[in-house]
């Protein structure tokens, strides 16, 4: 399936993440890593579960507003049913061992120059790109 | 204003983002992945968008305070040993992440404006999680 190349979408968007993850250092001090949110919704007594479900609230709650008001974000899932279960799986337990994802490793972290991130990083690239890969080309596809 | 209501606004303009930038979209992170086939490199600008806007934005905040507006003190990760628990979780993640198309931050966003096939995704990740959680705490409690 083709995508739409698009620049300065990804580019804006990229940036309204980023100033996401700079407001949460500014007034909260916090690391704007999703897998660490998600422990918001496992561990409602602790502490920090408040903010962090509020900050998962608003992330799930802007693109549904947008909608409303009449965007459209483009959407296409190739991996349903099983494998998609499997795959989701397999995130849950790769974030919870790797402690941390795209936004916490990728972003706040590489944004820190911390080389426990770069090193999450680089690895999560490379295994991505090698399933993706191995899955659409290598079985004589 | 209060730790709750920031991390909402924080949580608004991240969601609103990964949803522009098309993160939450699976077939368009998938493409960037494979160069080989119908390449987008869109995911590249994502990144360097998030990247260089955080960069800039930590460098000014830690540059002019000691502590965040509405706390004592920044909370930033404290580990700093790259072993194989850092390297074998993100390799899993990374393979979970080519075969679903789906980050967790890309999910959680994908939910407000996809709930399906997103909602399978993410409860699926959340037994993953759950599972790991479990695993990780075995150990402590035969030796407690």
């Amino acid at each position: 399936m083709i995508t739409d190349f698009t620049p300065l979408a990804s580019l804006f968007g990229g940036i309204l993440i980023g100033l996401g993850a700079v407001i949460l250092m500014a007034f909260n001090g916090r690391i704007a890593g999703m897998t660490a949110m998600l422990g918001g919704v496992l561990e409602p007594r602790n502490p920090d579960s408040p903010w962090r479900l509020a900050f998962l609230a608003g992330a799930i709650a802007a693109p549904l507003v947008a909608t409303l008001l009449g965007a459209e974000f483009a959407f296409s899932s190739p991996t349903t049913g099983p494998l998609l279960a499997v795959g989701g799986l397999i995130v849950g337990v790769g974030v919870t061992y790797g402690s941390g994802c795209t936004s916490g490793h990728g972003v706040c972290g590489l944004a820190r120059l911390s080389p426990r991130s770069l090193v999450a990083t680089l690895t999560f690239m490379a295994t991505t790109f090698a399933t993706v890969t191995l899955m659409r080309h290598g079985f004589g596809g | 204003m209060n730790r709750t209501l920031s991390a909402l606004l924080a949580g608004l303009i991240f969601g609103l983002g990964i949803a522009i930038s098309g993160m939450a979209n699976p077939a368009k992170v998938l493409n960037f992945f494979d160069p080989l086939g119908n390449w987008d490199p869109s995911l590249a600008f994502v990144m360097g968008g998030a990247l260089l806007t955080t960069a800039i934005g930590y460098r000014v905040i830690f540059g002019r305070r000691t502590a965040p507006v509405l706390d004592t003190k920044f909370h930033l990760p404290t580990a700093r040993t790259i072993d194989a628990r850092l390297i074998g979780g993100s390799a899993l993640f990374g393979i979970g992440w080519g075969i679903a198309g789906f980050c967790p931050g890309g999910a959680i966003p994908a939910l407000g404006f996809a709930p399906w096939p997103t909602a399978l995704f993410l409860i699926s990740m959340g037994a993953g999680i759950v599972l790991a959680r479990w695993v990780q705490a075995l150990p402590r409690r035969q030796t407690a």
